[in-house]
């Protein structure tokens, strides 16, 4: 046995002392997945209140006809603020930090793949929630609504910096969503522990696996879309211009792609939280584990089919009305699908009404309310009835609410003795249930009636005449009523935080991995990690908590000091890898303080600071990844269980490798939405002439800049292949730094070549392009430099090879992207003279 | 219970007191699928019900049952002929391009106004007069921002967009006054650009709107 006669409380101790976080001010070096993930959790309910808030204050508005109590400049801020809110700074950062918090405890590590990554996505979610935040309290905040249609949202109708402010910050916000997607991505499928093969994985990793890949996909058109619209905004290249050239439905296009699988983005992590909780309360396994691993990822593949159905009332073809009409009803399938599952679990089961259940039949009574409202706007005759009503408004929130804030609230009070370790009580929380279920009827229930008598979205008041007052009335006072709930709520909780008992370990009798972690959590969950040999642990494999706080498991001791966990093959979960985990730095923290500098310049058109600010964030990561990898080989070690692995970085594949091969997937996404922007402004836009927009360059310029980057990726390919010896793996290297940086000139010259991209959004678009790729050979350029320093000081060998192997991804990424980029250029403009 | 709301369903902007065919089909779509969404409802609501007691014994089927039979046999049915019947009543709504109709009215929309442009040169603000019984094209556009062209009781919005024209075809039978409202937000007082539409026998048409004209002159 691996437990080397060492007593648990030993193991904790010398455990404890790798672990450990540094207190006071050292709390901002912070990078583990417990303290990162409650952080999450606890600002998103703090931009709740705040959301909250803006609804209790746009009920009090609207409650009757002669309300004057805010204007419409304030209105039209508290409406595009609450919505920002709810969606940016409230639903997506809650179920990361949800996800953080728990999917290591779930799949048996100590930590996520990437902890500083975790931490560095945090503070950007802080910084860039307060400019929102502030640019509301001193009432500059974004007022075009949370889909920011141009031309309304651009320069001449929004000159002042509120649309800026969205933009900006909504864009810092994102960097978030996106780390935390390939964070997400990579430790689930790397990052678990031995035996869990993707057959065992709780259904939960499943849903937050395909909810990593949506944001993967679905968030970069957005971020692609702002970034065009600040560059208008600020100098004037007309991308949505119709004056110029451009088109406004193209903004709609790149912002749908995004909003519309956003929307089950917010709802598939709440359904993991379902599926798990359910089958527990229920005594009975989940029914149709495969049925539903099937039917999210086709959730996930339709869901980016039918952005359109937003835009059923801007007069596109009768054709596609009719395919996206479909689609969006197509979608319901795989929804049923879980809805029925669940039924059956409950059927087959013998269900216990505690109160996660309690909310859980509250999520089904909203949801299926607002799914079947959802049916009916995918209706198209009836759409153009209803849109931009208030029964879209009610249609919303009841998905929204029924289909996250109830399954998270079910969540807390499930999960809610695994955070704490004490008991859970359910007296003030059943009342609470009351008050939120009953006030959320009050308010939204009406409100279709309201929609469909005609009342539109997004106005500050209303004529008498118009027979809404009683409505309204009725409305606003279920608001408060629900409002009275969340508070409550939010007592109930501070109430078992500082007095409930403290529980046995396992209080619902569940079967996932997360209950066998002592309380209060120990930073580095388990004292070793078990090994598998079943979809429901704790069920199978009895006495498992006990085992592991023994040592019995895998990497049960402390070496050298280092924090350890292990990486598993994909899909059968056999361990290939030993991770070692970085300690608490202040590096996340000062490179969010450096990026939040870059946004803060352009928000306030300081690009000189911008560009400092873009500088000390580019160095501190290359600082941070400086101090990753080592510089000899230690080769096989023990890894509990008779095993033997390799550390990480003697691998070819480490975890990194695969953080950039999502990223890229991301890049892509960003790239294809700027393919789809040329064409869409070739194709669809109205206007006769398309400008000749000749680059000023002869097309051999453009094979040599393939040719360039092709070599480059050869270079690499056999940098890769010589990694032994170090000559001639530096002097390869060396040729492809060459290439890359002719490929950067020449890409340079040509966005000076260009033709004013302030005339027309074709050209815009073309330089977006050009320097798309540009930025992309200049990262290539600096990741060269760097790999080159590391071989110098002995950070690559034979066995360490990953380096050039993530370098030759990128390499291969640009280049493709520099071949199809300029060849759309070319299609774009045909004749260069 | 309904005339407490506020007189059940109708109200000026109310696409449930239709008056014309179009807006009607789009109310009858909605009872009916009102109806059917009611009782999809109320068949999963038994069935959560029932799990919570001891009748659960008699809803032990085989799991193939739920899933493939509730989850996907059931919504593809029923969605199928909800899409057919959908399909079919946009299609009648849709104005056939190869056809205009006789009469054609320009609709400009800007912040924050509507400005209604007939053939013979008359033009007014926020005040759209139409021939009972007979086919109207309308042309939709913005001089700005986006807005939306939406008269409830007559029919559906579509969006006007600038640098884009939307044609929708309106057919008025009942003489009456009726309310149009902008359905898309368009900036600061989005909340105040509503317009009227009169519909006049045909006979009266042409001297009315000249009428028409005049008063918003003298005004
Ligand atoms: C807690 C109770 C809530 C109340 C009383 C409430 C109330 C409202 C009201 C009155 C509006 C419409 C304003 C208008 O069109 O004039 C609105 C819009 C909206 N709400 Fe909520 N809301 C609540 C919760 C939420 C939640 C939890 C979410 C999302 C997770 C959310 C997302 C939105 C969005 C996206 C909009 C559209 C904003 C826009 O039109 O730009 N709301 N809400
Ligand atoms: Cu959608
Ligand atoms: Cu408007």
């Amino acid at each position: 046995m691996a437990a080397s006669g060492k007593s648990a409380l030993l193991r904790h101790k010398d455990l404890q002392r790798a672990w450990c976080n540094p207190p006071g001010w050292g709390r901002l070096a912070a990078v583990n997945h417990s303290i990162i993930g409650r952080r999450f959790i606890l600002t998103a309910l703090a931009f709740f209140a705040i959301g909250g808030l803006l609804a209790m204050l746009l009920r009090a508005q609207l409650a009757t006809s002669r309300s004057a109590f805010v204007g419409p400049e304030i209105y039209n801020q508290f409406f595009t603020m609450h919505g920002t809110v709810m969606m940016f700074l409230f639903a997506i950062p809650l179920f990361e930090g949800l996800a953080m918090y728990l999917l290591p405890k779930m799949l048996g590590s100590r930590d996520m793949a990437f902890p500083r990554l975790s931490a560095y996505g945090y503070w950007c979610y802080v910084l860039g929630g307060s400019i929102l935040v502030v640019a509301l309290a001193i009432g500059y905040a974004p007022d075009s609504g949370w889909f920011m249609y141009t031309p309304l949202s651009s320069k001449p109708y929004t000159p002042g910096i509120n649309s800026d402010v969205w933009l900006i910050g909504i864009t810092f916000v994102e960097i978030s969503a996106i780390s935390a997607a390939v964070e997400i991505a990579v430790s689930i499928l790397r990052i678990r522990t031995g035996g869990m093969s993707l057959q065992r994985l709780p259904i939960f990793a499943w849903y937050m696996l395909v909810t990593a890949f949506m944001i993967l996909v679905g968030f970069p058109p957005l971020i692609l879309g702002s970034i065009l619209l600040e560059v208008e905004r600020a100098f004037g290249w007309p991308f949505f211009d119709p004056t110029r050239g451009g088109d406004p439905l193209l903004w709609q296009h790149l912002f749908w792609m995004f909003g519309h699988p956003e929307v089950y983005i917010i709802f598939l992590p709440a359904a993991g939280a379902i599926s798990t909780i359910l089958p527990v309360l229920s005594r009975q396994r989940l029914i149709g584990y495969s049925w539903l691993v099937a039917s999210i990822i086709a959730l996930g593949f339709i869901s980016f089919g039918l952005w359109v159905h937003h835009m059923f009332t801007t007069g596109l073809p009768h054709l596609s009305l009719a395919f996206f009409s479909a689609a969006s009803l197509l979608v319901v399938i795989p929804t049923s699908v879980q809805i029925f599952s669940w039924l059956a679990t409950l059927v087959m089961g013998r269900p216990q009404l505690k109160l996660p259940m309690l909310y859980i039949l509250g999520f089904f009574f909203v949801f299926v309310m607002g799914g079947l409202t959802g049916v009916m706007v995918g209706v198209v005759p009836f759409d153009w009835q209803a849109h931009d009503t208030h029964f879209v408004v009610a249609h919303l929130h009841y998905v929204l609410v029924g289909g996250f804030v109830f399954p998270m609230l079910a969540a807390a009070y499930y999960w809610l003795p695994r955070f704490t370790g004490r008991q859970a009580q359910h007296r003030l929380g059943l009342v609470a249930f009351w008050l939120i279920f009953l006030g959320f009827h009050g308010t939204f229930f009406l409100m279709h009636l309201t929609g469909l008598r005609g009342m539109p979205r997004r106005i500050f008041t209303y004529p008498v005449e118009m027979n809404w007052d009683v409505l309204n009335l009725i409305s606003s006072m279920g608001s408060f009523v629900m409002a009275a709930g969340f508070a409550l709520f939010v007592v109930d909780i501070i109430l078992q935080l500082r007095f409930a008992p403290r529980s046995c370990r396992n209080p619902w009798q569940a079967d996932t991995l997360e209950w066998t972690v002592p309380g209060p959590v120990p930073l580095y969950n388990f004292a070793a990690l078990p090994h598998i040999r079943s979809r429901y642990p704790l069920k199978a494999q009895s006495g498992l908590a006990l085992k592991l706080a023994t040592g019995d498991g895998y990497l049960p001791e402390v070496r050298h000091g280092w924090m350890e966990t292990l990486s598993v093959d994909m899909v059968s979960g056999r361990p290939d890898q030993i991770v070692l985990l970085p300690k608490p730095t202040y590096l996340p923290f000062f490179a969010a303080l450096a990026t939040a500098v870059f946004f803060l310049g352009a928000l306030f058109k300081i690009y000189g600071l911008a560009l400092a600010g873009l500088a000390t964030a580019m160095t501190l990561f290359l600082v941070w990844a400086w101090h990753s990898g080592l510089q000899r080989d230690y080769g096989a070690l023990p890894a509990g269980l008779g095993l033997s692995l390799p550390l990480h970085a003697e691998t070819e594949r480490p975890p990194a490798w695969w953080a950039m091969a999502f990223t890229l997937v991301a890049d892509g996404t960003m790239f294809a939405s700027l393919l789809f922007g040329g064409i869409f402004l070739l194709v669809v836009t109205p206007g006769e002439v398309q400008p000749a927009i000749a680059s000023g360059a002869a097309m051999w310029l453009d094979i040599v800049i393939i040719g360039l980057l092709a070599g480059a990726v050869f270079a690499m390919r056999r940098t890769v292949r010589a990694v032994a010896t170090p000559a001639p793996r530096q002097r390869l290297i060396g040729i492809a730094f060459v290439q890359q940086l002719l490929a950067a000139a020449l890409l340079v010259y040509l966005i000076r070549a260009a033709p004013d991209a302030k005339a027309h959004a074709v050209h815009a678009l073309s330089t977006a392009m050009l320097w798309y790729l540009a930025l992309h050979v200049m990262v290539a350029l600096v990741m060269t430099g760097f790999t080159i320093a590391r071989g110098r000081c002995g950070y690559i060998s034979a066995t360490r090879s990953a380096e050039p192997r993530i370098l030759l991804l990128w390499y291969t990424y640009v280049a493709l992207a520099g071949l199809i980029g300029l060849a759309l250029l070319r299609l774009i403009s045909p004749v260069a003279p | 219970m309904l005339p407490l709301l506020g007189t059940g369903c109708d109200g000026p902007l109310s696409s449930l007191d239709p008056a014309s065919p179009q807006a009607s089909a789009v109310a009858d779509l909605w009872w009916i699928m009102l109806v059917g969404s009611g009782l999809v409802f109320l068949l999963v609501m038994t069935l959560l019900t029932l799990a919570f007691t001891s009748a659960r014994r008699y809803l032990r089927r085989p799991h193939a049952i739920y899933i493939l039979g509730g989850g996907l046999v059931f919504p593809a049915t029923v969605l199928s002929v909800l899409l057919a019947y959908a399909l079919f009543t946009g299609e009648r709504l849709l104005a056939d391009p190869a056809r205009p109709a006789a009469l054609r009215v320009q609709a400009m929309a800007a912040q924050w106004q509507w400005t209604f442009r007939y053939a013979s040169g008359i033009e007014m603000s926020d005040r759209l007069v139409l021939p009972a019984g007979q086919p109207v094209d309308i042309a939709i556009s913005s001089q700005d921002v986006i807005h939306s062209f939406w008269i409830p009781r007559l029919g559906g919005k579509i969006d006007a967009l600038p640098g884009r024209i939307h044609v929708m075809r309106i057919i008025s039978e009942q003489v009456g006054t009726y309310a149009g409202a902008c359905a898309e937000f368009c900036g600061l007082n989005h909340a105040g650009m509503y317009f009227t539409v009169e519909v006049v026998p045909l006979a009266e048409f042409e001297t009315v709107l000249r009428q028409a004209m005049d008063e918003t002159r003298s005004n």
